[in-house]
């Protein structure tokens, strides 16, 4: 508690700076103003993470009476059903992240559409024989392998059953933002001043930012952002598999340049997902299709970076485990191999990471990746915008229920403790395996593997590691 | 701003019998424009609705059979007296009850009338009047659904007086909810020298404890005129946290729920379908000799 008075007389003090220093010509006239509609909340970002948040509140029962806007740069996304071809951009929804999804009824579009379960997750080093494998013990669904249009469909049609309480305008962008001052000073307009590239004005009680990475709403609230480009780029396809096979299982190896990532989607189809080097990445990308499929091939069964010494070493801490726990480790599978890639489905983008200071302010609140960037080699990216969601629209849903000013910072703040409790480590510890994977030392490869090895043998920690990945 | 001042005063005392207290009003003068500071003076009073919204909502929903989770006080009419700058009257509209809101500072309507402009659907839910209750009487003879009068008893000059004046200006059945702080030993400590002296949560010289009401004698004023008390809780306020709680005890501040007695001496909510039924229905012992 008196952490939180301090942080409480802490954001004070930058409230009355803040204020400060941002007010002056940018605070609107009234009778301008007055004619800007207005909105209870504006969701600036139409992708899954601000869809969903626009859905879920739409859907909210205490937001009946509310008016909700979503701002999407972008062209309207909606399959009826879905080309022959996968899309290269998929996502691994978590259990959690579906419960969400089923909550306002988009889950049973994603069935409806197309999505593979997965069952296991192998993950193995490809400087030693350390393995770990992920898997529930009733056999249920680890998770889901989803295409991100699959999923942008199904919070079309969300949006379309709420819609005299949600309006989407669509290829429609923010370019300025003017934020209110404090609240005590009451000759200007309380609320968040929206302006649109076709010149048009919006005010909002509450903005959510959901715009990305380079979340325009988080540089225009000046909200600062720990970031860091890692010196990788991740390269999708969409690959063939040589032989039909029950494909319920994620494999995922730690190649010292990156991870390579194999994620169902169907009988006999698989997702890439491999982070590397950017020179490499773009050799991947120039290469012929043959010479590709030789090297994800290549990335999953060879044996090139094992040394002697860690091979020894690993097999003699495996020895040691097993007298302590004879069934503690479990069986390596063999990924499948592949035969071919898809025609125009590689691709690659960036990778970084990123995480803002804070994820509100007086009427604003940050979600997603707007909020926090991860690599995407524990596969969290969407499912931490999901657990946003459902902390955020709990939050607002309980404020609408008591009266209060949705914007007010008091349950904003509840908002931001409780996720960020939540993500920090898992943002902090995402980015820690990914730079002690990123070696071939040998002290830090005996470290990963006896740890990879001793989690795989020790149930609980294992079990932990799952249901963190819950949001 | 003297003036103005002066002509409120003016007014205030050519009324004989007055529920407003004119030295009351000139503490409330001095800080009528920092009613929205949300981390200032009236900082509890923000906190407060935590629990007293919350508290007005599920009373008054637990007693009606119809109403819309997306907009639960729906076509209730609600008269907040004392409502300051407008911290209670506005959650309860954006519930959807249409408020009244009187303050016998002028100043005070004047920050809730700016305060509620810049919202369309407030602004129309809404009304303000700068007036005692007594004035209000004549024209609103059971006219609201509920009253509210939440931290002002213990402002108030004639406690029998306010209350008879709430009776009358409430329906039969209607509902009455009261905040105020109890007169304890205990409460003159936190509530007076803790939270006006020491802490500075409370503007100091805000509260008199030789004015607060224990919830016996409120209790006692309410039955002997015509209402029925259902609940008494105690209210707690954590100035680490800046937030309140309930309580078993009501020994500092505490929330008092009353409904006035209706017509044929039963408490039937107003509004709902059984009111209706029952007047439609023709007696069934008439023709009955006794």
């Amino acid at each position: 508690t008196s952490a939180m008075m301090a942080g409480v007389c802490g954001r004070r003090l930058l409230a009355v700076l803040g204020g400060r220093l941002r007010a002056g010509p940018r605070a609107p006239l009234r009778s301008v103003a007055a004619a800007a509609s207005l909105y209870d909340v504006v969701v600036s970002g139409g992708g899954m993470v601000g869809s969903a948040m626009a859905a879920v509140l739409g859907h909210d029962i205490h937001f009946h009476d509310k008016k909700i806007a979503l701002l999407e740069a972008g062209p309207r996304k909606e399959y009826d059903c879905m080309p022959d071809s996968y899309s290269n951009r998929v996502s691994s929804i978590s259990p959690g992240s579906a419960t969400l999804l089923s909550s306002f009824g988009a889950w049973d579009h994603v069935c409806s559409l197309r999505l593979k379960p997965f069952r296991r997750m192998q993950v193995w080093d490809a400087c030693s024989e350390a393995m770990i494998v992920f898997e529930k013990d009733d056999l249920d669904d680890m998770g889901y392998i989803v295409e991100n249009d699959v999923i942008m469909s199904a919070l079309t049609k969300q949006l379309d059953a709420v819609a005299d309480r949600v309006e989407v305008f669509y290829e429609t962008k923010a370019v300025g933002y003017t934020w209110p001052l404090p609240s005590h000073s009451c000759d200007t307009s309380p609320w968040v001043q929206i302006e649109l590239a076709d010149g048009r004005r919006l005010q909002a009680k509450l903005l959510i930012g959901a715009d990305g990475h380079n979340s325009v709403v988080r540089k225009e609230a000046e909200i600062k952002n720990i970031e860091h480009q890692y010196d990788q780029s991740a390269v999708v396809a969409t690959l063939h598999l040589a032989e039909a096979t029950d494909n319920n299982v994620a494999w995922q190896r730690f190649l010292p340049t990156g991870p390579i990532a194999l994620l169902p989607l169907s009988d006999t189809a698989s997702s890439l997902v491999w982070s590397t080097s950017h020179e490499h990445a773009s050799e991947l990308l120039a290469m012929d299709e043959e010479s590709f499929v030789d090297s994800v091939n290549s990335a999953f069964w060879s044996n090139v970076n094992h040394s002697d010494f860690i091979d020894t070493a690993g097999a003699m801490f495996r020895a040691a485990l097993s007298l302590l726990k004879p069934s503690g480790t479990a069986v390596r599978q063999l990924p499948p191999s592949v035969a071919t890639v898809d025609p125009e489905s590689r691709a690659m983008f960036p990778l970084g990471m990123g995480h803002a200071t804070h994820y509100v302010q007086n009427r604003v609140a940050l979600i997603g990746d707007a909020a926090h960037r991860v690599h995407p080699l524990a596969g969290q990216g969407v499912n931490l915008g999901f657990g946003d969601i459902a902390c955020l629209a709990h939050h607002l849903s309980a404020a609408a229920f008591n009266g209060s000013d949705l914007g007010s910072l008091k349950h904003l703040l509840k908002f931001e403790t409780e996720r960020q409790r939540h993500n920090v480590s898992l943002i902090a510890a995402i980015d820690v395996l990914k730079r002690l994977y990123s070696t071939k030392l040998a002290p830090l490869v005996l470290l990963r593997t006896w740890g990879l090895q001793a989690t795989n043998a020790l149930p609980p920690v294992k079990v932990r590691i799952s249901l963190w990945s819950e949001p | 701003q003297l003036s103005l001042f002066r002509l409120t005063m003016k007014r205030l005392s050519s009324t004989s019998h007055s529920s407003v207290d004119s030295k009351e009003l000139k503490k409330f003068q001095l800080l009528a424009h920092k009613w929205w500071d949300e981390e200032g003076e009236y900082s509890a009073l923000h906190s407060m609705n935590d629990i007293r919204v919350p508290f007005i909502r599920d009373t008054l929903l637990n007693m009606s059979s119809n109403y819309h989770l997306g907009n639960p006080l729906s076509g209730v009419k609600i008269l907040d007296v004392g409502c300051g700058g407008g911290l209670l009257s506005e959650p309860l509209g954006r519930l959807g009850a249409s408020v009244t809101g009187i303050d016998p500072l002028e100043d005070n309507i004047r920050t809730a009338d700016q305060h509620k402009s810049f919202d369309p659907v407030l602004a129309k839910r809404i009304q303000y009047k700068s007036s005692s209750l007594e004035e209000i009487v004549e024209e609103c003879m059971e006219t609201f659904d509920v009253i509210v009068a939440s931290e002002v008893v213990e402002h108030v000059g004639d406690l029998e007086m306010f209350i008879k004046c709430c009776s009358q200006v409430l329906k039969p059945g209607g509902s009455l909810f009261i905040t105020t702080i109890n007169k304890t030993q205990l409460s003159y400590v936190l509530g007076i020298v803790v939270a006006e002296k020491i802490m500075g949560i409370v503007p100091e010289g805000t509260h008199e404890w030789e004015k607060f009401v224990p919830p016996e004698e409120l209790e006692s004023l309410l039955e002997s005129n015509g209402f029925s008390v259902k609940t008494v809780n105690g209210m707690l306020y954590n100035p680490l946290s800046g937030s309140w709680s309930w309580m078993e005890s009501t020994s500092i501040n505490y929330a008092m729920h009353a409904v006035k007695s209706g017509v044929q001496g039963q408490s039937r909510p107003p509004g709902t379908l059984s009111e209706v039924e029952s007047e439609q229905q023709p007696s069934a012992t008439a023709g009955t000799a006794l």
